[in-house]
């Protein structure tokens, strides 16, 4: 099912400047797989080597973190919004 | 390449970090980006820091809280633009932290030194490359009244 997927500005230069895309999933690893699938440079960028997403990387459906949820198998549905937001921290 | 801000909004971040000091102060920094390769800051949205400790140098902003900011700017009609936060009695430099922990290239991270709970300085800058190549670049803060 068509699937809202929001993606950060950091990322924007590997989807075509888009800040939405539209992907086809049952779950959050479908709809990242069609994700790069559709953008292959997005891949390295979201992805370590083991195939695992980059620990700076955040994954949310709607207002929930997939850490908490099912992680890639957290299953999504039409209207949901994936959002993958790089962390943000920092100090002296 | 410039970061503008109107001073009301300036004035407020820097404010932020004296009321939070001795810990740092974080938050978003929303607007658009221009044609000339800068930003634009038509609001800015204070965030709690959520580190349980070390709040005297290291912050942390939820990304929960970066989704519900990011939603309702897009929503809006803007974006995320970048970020702020506060560098209580040190340097408004980015650390050699502040750049492993940035990801957000093409963004503002704006710093604040708060001396003995003053705000003195306020420093700007863009993250640019790639994840394995990133730095910071200086870049000009305008301040419009």
């Amino acid at each position: 099912m068509p699937i809202k997927v929001l993606i950060p500005t950091p990322l924007r230069p590997y989807t075509e400047k888009q800040a939405v895309v539209e992907v086809n999933a049952h779950t959050v690893g479908e709809a990242l797989s069609d994700l790069v699938g559709q953008h292959p440079d997005l891949r390295k960028h979201l992805f370590s080597e083991d195939g695992k997403l980059r620990s700076f990387v955040n994954v949310y459906v709607n207002d929930e973190d997939i850490r908490y949820l099912e992680k890639e198998t957290t299953p999504v549905k039409e209207a949901d919004t994936v959002t993958i937001v790089p962390s943000v921290a920092g100090g002296r | 390449m410039a970061l503008k801000i109107p001073c009301a909004l300036l004035d407020q971040l820097r404010q932020h970090g004296e009321e939070t000091y001795p810990h740092e102060c974080c938050g978003v920094l929303v607007g658009q980006f221009d044609d000339s390769g800068g930003r634009i800051v038509v609001s800015i949205t204070r965030c709690g820091n959520t580190r349980t400790e070390s709040l005297k140098n290291r912050y942390h902003i939820s990304p929960s809280d970066v989704v519900r900011i990011q939603r309702e700017a897009l929503a809006a009609g803007h974006d995320v633009v970048g970020f702020y936060h506060s560098h209580p009695d040190h340097p408004a430099e980015w650390s050699a932290t502040d750049l492993t922990e940035a990801h957000w290239t093409d963004c503002s991270y704006v710093i604040t030194s708060v001396e003995g709970g003053h705000a003195v300085l306020t420093n700007s800058f863009v993250l640019q490359g790639q994840e394995e190549v990133k730095h910071f670049k200086n870049e000009s803060i305008e301040c419009e009244r």
